[in-house]
This record gives structure tokens, sequence and C-alpha cells, in this order.
């Protein structure tokens, strides 16, 4: 039957394809050329922005898986007794201000002080919504929900630039935001599988730092340095060592500036060397797992502990190596990568080297494992 | 906001979880454009069967069917295409994570998927063997890439 209209058709169509179809086309394609020269630039911008909007619903789903496992995850271990959803979306919202930096000094203890309040307020906050959980709990909690509020506040910056783009036609605006996008969309997705390695309190790559002096310190006695900071005194090939990192295994990455610097002054300044342990961001083409030597205070976050080291550095002259384990952003935030888990003994093995080439026997030094210490103990 | 309100509905999820593995599937396909997508392709199909109809009496007109048709079947097929690969593209996939535990005596090992409350040092049951208490040594996500090309650089 279908067969048989088309047939028709094709026998209706035929005088007209003979005689006229010729000119058609002409006017076609001389009426693309036309619309292409006074509207190429806008049809441009609508397709960038059908990909920005592509992009951006595949965030707020992100956004909202990650509340949802924020949610559950606090239902089922703080056991509230009353629905912490309004509480969670609350926290989803919330903002910390940079301290004034016209007048740089002081500036840092400043921030340091804006961090505590953060910190206690975020803790606060979930022991309100999770009152039955415990103190590792809680750290896993906070991170959970601290990872939701970054997936929550990338979401709505795309989005800010989005419909700015959108209201202003600006094809500058729309242009930078298709062209960043792709790195945006990367970190998201981090975020997201960090989400449930929070939820669940799994070892993250960023913690490798953590791992390598938890390796070093096993079996040794520990005592609390700074918030949230172990020490052990370990012998190690002759030398004394003071090996220090987050207290684990709940999620947090302590202060280990704080921590250096007491053992330092502890010590009278007598630190023969500091080796820092931590996972830094990969080039694109190395491999995940490496394991790279330098010097410097290899501490990220906001500065404030890295601040604190080098001053006590400079003021003691004491030398400082770093041991990196190279990661990328992705790995960096989600369960840890078998590649990077056995690279904790390779790091092992370059710090007693360095042990060995860098101090005398009956030295005593400091090894600092920087990160968060999620699902690793001590 | 506009968007929120238009495509938030359009979001259907599919939701299946297994301790440590999460799979998470999401479809946005607007039924307008798969009507546009399948009108594009008949009326190719069409212009096709037209090309081959006049072909004998009017072999320029062909030429213009052809071209037509064929042009029209690449980006319906493409467009179908890129539309599976964006129903794949949407599901958060995280591998199985392994809980490693070992006896500090014997070397025996266990390893299973990793449970709620593992952490690495963490002690555990007495060994099968020795009766000695063992402890978890390792947790991690194994990656098995897909093998590639050896890359120059």
């Amino acid at each position: 039957m279908t067969f048989a209209m088309v047939v028709n058709v094709s026998q209706i169509a035929q005088p007209f394809v003979d005689e006229n179809f010729g000119w058609i086309l002409n006017v076609v394609f001389y009426l693309f050329f036309i619309i292409f020269i006074f509207y190429g630039q806008r049809i441009q911008m609508y397709v960038m922005l059908k990909e920005v909007e592509g992009s951006l619903l595949r965030l707020k789903y992100i956004k909202e898986e990650g509340r949802k496992i924020a949610i559950e995850t606090i239902k089922e271990i703080g056991k509230p007794s009353h629905d912490p959803s309004e509480r969670v979306d609350r926290f989803l919202e919330y903002f910390a201000l940079p301290p004034e930096s016209m007048d740089p000094a002081g500036v840092v203890w400043k921030l340091e002080h804006i961090l505590d309040v953060r910190d206690i307020r975020f803790k606060d906050e979930v022991k309100l919504m999770a009152p039955s959980a415990s103190e590792t709990q809680i750290n896993n909690l906070e991170n959970t929900l601290e990872a939701a509020l970054a997936l929550n506040y990338i979401y709505k910056v795309v989005r800010h630039f989005y419909i700015l783009g959108k209201k202003t036609l600006s094809l500058y605006i729309i242009m930078q935001l298709q062209m960043i996008l792709p790195l945006v969309m990367r970190e998201a997705e981090a975020y997201a599988s960090a989400l449930k390695a929070f939820a669940y309190g799994q070892p993250i790559g960023d913690g490798v730092g953590a791992l390598v002096a938890a390796k070093l310190m096993h079996g040794h006695e520990k005592r609390k340095i700074a918030k949230d900071c172990v020490v052990a005194t370990v012998p190690l090939e002759g030398r004394t060592a003071y090996v220090i990192k987050a207290e684990g295994p709940g999620g947090n990455v302590g202060k280990p500036g704080e921590a250096m610097k007491t053992i330092i002054e502890e010590n009278d300044g007598k630190i023969s060397t500091i080796i820092i342990i931590d996972a830094a961001l990969k080039l694109e083409g190395e491999k995940p797992g490496e394991v790279a030597e330098g010097i410097g205070v290899a501490i990220g976050g906001p500065g404030v502990e890295k601040f604190k080291v080098e001053e006590s550095l400079l003021k003691h002259r004491i030398p400082i190596n770093a041991v990196i384990i190279k990661e990328d952003v992705g790995d960096a935030v989600s369960p840890m990568r078998k590649e990077i888990f056995e690279a904790a003994d390779e790091a092992i093995k370059r710090i007693k080297r360095v042990i060995l080439e860098k101090t005398k026997e009956g030295d005593s030094l400091i090894i600092a494992g920087i990160g968060n210490t999620i699902g690793i103990g001590q | 906001m506009e968007l929120d309100n238009r495509k938030g509905e359009r979001l259907a999820e599919k939701k299946s979880e297994t301790a440590g593995t999460t799979e998470t599937t999401a479809r946005r396909i607007s039924s307008f454009v798969i009507v546009v997508i399948f009108v594009t392709l008949a009326l190719s199909l069409v212009a096709l069967y037209f090309a081959v109809d006049i072909y004998q009496r009017n072999e320029v007109a062909a030429g213009y069917f052809f071209l037509i048709g064929f042009v029209g079947l690449a980006l319906s097929s493409y467009m179908l295409l890129q539309m599976r690969k964006r129903v794949l593209k949407w599901r958060i996939k995280l591998p199985p994570i392994i809980t490693i535990i070992e006896c500090q005596k014997c070397g025996f090992k266990n390893i299973r998927e990793f449970k709620r409350g593992d952490y690495v040092f963490k002690e555990m049951d007495a060994c099968e063997k020795c009766n000695e208490p063992m402890m978890i040594t390792g947790i991690y996500r194994e990656i098995k890439e897909p093998k590639k090309k050896e890359e120059k650089f």
C-alpha cells in the first residue's frame, strides 16, 4: 500500500522534477548562502548553547544524585528523628568569605581562623543532622556533604553563565563557557565518584601520602600532636623519624603544618631534614602512581599549613624534601586505584634512600604523609 | 530556571546498587527529536527511490535526488548513533572496591568486596590457618583499561 503511494507520488512529481528542479535548487542554495552570511554566528551560538545545555542537564543530574546520596547516608548512619533534607539543603548553600588582603600582613592567620570556624560550623551541623554517628562517621559525612556542596556550586556557576549568555546573547560568554566545559565536567564527575567513597569511608587517591605514613608508623606508639593529627616516633635506618599523618580512619586532613612546627620546636630546631609525601596532579601522558622526588613543601589546600612549615624551615634552616605520587584530578577524589595503592611501597623505598643519602646515623627527621586519611587507620 | 522546569521533568532514572558498585542511567531524548530523525530517514529513502525511478529519463535530476537521499540518510543515521552514545555517556559506573585481609603471621590472604566500616589497618577476625588476628592491609579499586594502541609520546 505504502509502496503504491510512493510510486504514485513519483509519477505526480515527474513533470515538476523535470522542469523546475534545477531552479528550486538554485534558490535554496542562494537562500542558504544569505542565511549563513547574516545568521552564521547566531547559528553557531545556538549550537554552543545547546551543547552547554546538555552538560548543564548532566551537572544537574549529578548534583541531585549527590544530594540524594548525602541524605540517604545521613538517614542510614545518623538515625535522625526528623527528615534531614531541609538541613542538607541549607548546608549546600553555605559559603565562607576569604579575609581582606589589601594589607596582606597577617592574612594567613585571618584565613586560618575563618577556615577553623568553617570547620567547626560544618562539624556542628553534621552532629545535629546525624546524632547517632560516631566521630569517624561524622568526619565521613562532613566530607560527603562537602562533595555535594562542591557539585551544587559547580552546577550553579555553570547555570549562571548559561543563563547570562542566553540573556545577553554574547558569543564571548557562551564561547568561554563551552570551551571550559570539558574540564568542569571532569571535575564534577570526579566529585560524583567521591561522594560514594566518602559515604562508605573508602580510601581516596588523595590519601596516598597518609597511607605511606600509616605504613611507616604502624605498630609504633602514637600520640596526638595537633588538631586531628598524630605522630609516632619510628626508628628508621638508624635515625629517629617523627612520622606525622592526619588521624584516621575518618575523613580529615588535619593540620600537618602545625604538627611539624610543634615537632621542630620540641626538638629545638635540631631536625636534620623533613620529607613530605603527597599526591600530586599528573600531566596528561604520565602514568598514575608514578613517584617523583623534589624539593619544597608539598602541601596543597588554602596555603595556611604550607606557610607555617615554611616559616619554621626558614627559622631553623632545615632542608626540605618532597616525594610525590602522581594521579589525575579524578583519581584524587575517587576510591584509590590499585596503581596508586601500590605506589605507596615505592614511595617508602624512595624515602629510605633520601634518609640514607641526606642524613647521618643518630639524626632526627620528620616524615609527613599529607592528604585525606579517609579509610586509612594508623 | 526555565531549564529546570522544562527539562527536569524529562529525567528518568534507573538505579541499581550493590555494595560499592553503582550504575545509574538517565535518558533525556525528546520524542520530537526522534520523530524528526525518523521523518528525515523516511524522506531520504523516498528521495533515493525517486532517484532510481527517474534515472533513465533525467540523469541530472536523479543525481540531485541521490545527493539529497544520501545526505539525509547520513545525517539521520549520525543523529541516531549520537543519541545512543549520549544514553551510554549518562551512566556513572564505579568499579568494585576490593578489600585485602591478611594474616600478619602466616601471610594468608583473603580478598573480598569492600564493606562499610572497612579501613586500612583494621583488625579483623582470627586467621583460618593459624588463628592469629588478621588485618586489612589494602583497599583499592582495580581498573581494567581497554587495550590501546601504543602511544607515540
